[in-house]
């Protein structure tokens, strides 16, 4: 792979990346040949969107079923005052060819369940996840581990967040590994019951789109078998082991979950909605 | 002592500290100790059939799944992290 493949504007455009030693030409190459898939376009689904965007990722896929609200502005940084009532997913897409228009982004105006989600994710490299709720990312998972793409994991929860790169295949851990079953239904609020710092998945989300461009360029040290925990309100960062779980459902010596499975049911919780007040657990009142 | 760092979601029993510290031989006796100090701390850790698959610990960096559960054991200067699932994300 040689320079001479991308255009004089294209060459100014990622000349940071050219230049960089581990990346170059070729990295570059990497980049603009590669697909994403960006579940959620909202607070982790920004940065991650954008900053693959600007970093040429060739072809860019936003799934967000909702509309801009004026409660997103704070940190969907995706979106404008103006696109406030548009669907998420066409403001999105504006601001990506905005940022470079050389680029192709598809937006996926639904939301993922066990009937479209190998449709959806099967033409792309790999998954980022920044849905906001339980249901959607077991779903996540156990899609990317059946089509074996790797999926580039991030959760935000006040002042807190986590982060880490789970891949397919026997050895390597995955979401289910880290949680084996979901909490209680509504024992955990959500950021719009919680309320979350802004800036939060602004950190976490620019982590995943690094992650996702290690993955695609194949340098570094991805978060493969660690979970990364961060801390904005003491500013401390920590790396805990994750094991590959033999008795994994899906990933496991003997998986028991061999097809998708919508887990509104037995989350007791269709994705975003609150719970009733009478089912919270007592022990998260935060 | 035993340090213990807690999430968000479990400071409210603890005056909003991220850190307290307790004591214990094992995973199990640091978390009776932390409930005698912190009442209502490690109600939603634990059932009948040991941690909430939900909820993980680690102890220096390690899940205590492999290590034994609330049977680990537990030194001077250990670190004890406590980590409950959060989804957060998108809205």
């Amino acid at each position: 792979m040689s320079e001479a493949r991308f255009t004089e504007d294209q060459v100014l455009r990622y000349a940071r990346h050219i230049f960089l030693p581990h990346i170059g030409a070729e990295g570059q190459g990497r980049l603009t040949e590669a697909s994403a898939l960006v579940i959620g376009a909202g607070g982790l689904g920004s940065p991650v969107a954008m900053y693959l965007a600007a970093a040429g990722v060739g072809r860019i896929g936003l799934l967000d079923f909702d509309s801009v609200d004026l409660t997103n502005l704070q940190r969907q940084l995706l979106h404008d005052t103006d696109d406030v009532g548009r669907p998420k997913v066409e403001s999105g897409r504006d601001r990506l060819l905005d940022l470079n228009p050389t680029i192709e982004v598809t937006a996926h105006d639904t939301s993922l369940t066990s009937e479209n989600a190998f449709e959806i994710l099967e033409p792309y490299d790999l998954v980022v996840d920044g849905t906001d709720n339980f249901p959607v990312r077991y779903l996540v998972n156990d899609a990317t581990q059946m089509l074996a793409k790797p999926l580039v994991y991030g959760s935000i929860y006040q002042f807190e967040g986590q982060a880490s790169v789970f891949m397919p295949g026997r050895e390597r851990p995955c979401y289910r590994c880290l949680f084996p079953e979901p909490p209680p239904p509504g024992s955990v609020p959500s950021c719009a019951e919680a309320g979350v710092l802004g800036v939060l998945p602004g950190i976490v989300g620019s982590i995943q789109a690094t992650e996702a461009i290690k993955l695609i360029t194949g340098i570094g040290e991805p978060l493969v078998g660690r979970l990364l925990l961060l801390d904005a309100l003491t500013m401390e960062f920590r790396t805990v082991n994750l094991r590959w779980d033999p008795a994994c459902p899906v990933c496991g010596e003997d998986p028991t979950v061999t097809e998708l499975i919508d887990y509104d049911a037995f989350c007791g919780l269709a994705p975003g909605q609150p719970p009733p007040e009478a089912e919270r657990a007592p022990e998260v009142a935060s | 002592m035993i340090s213990v760092k807690l999430p968000t979601l479990l400071r409210a029993h603890v005056d909003g500290r991220s850190e307290v510290e307790g004591e214990g031989a094992s995973l199990g006796e640091l978390l009776d100790d932390l409930e005698r100090h912190f009442p209502g701390l490690t109600d939603g850790l634990r059932d009948d059939r040991g941690l909430r698959r939900h909820v993980n610990v680690y102890v220096n960096g390690e899940d205590v799944r492999y290590t034994g559960g609330l049977d680990t054991s537990l030194g001077e200067g250990d670190t004890v992290s406590i980590l409950p699932a959060v989804a957060g994300g998108s809205r």
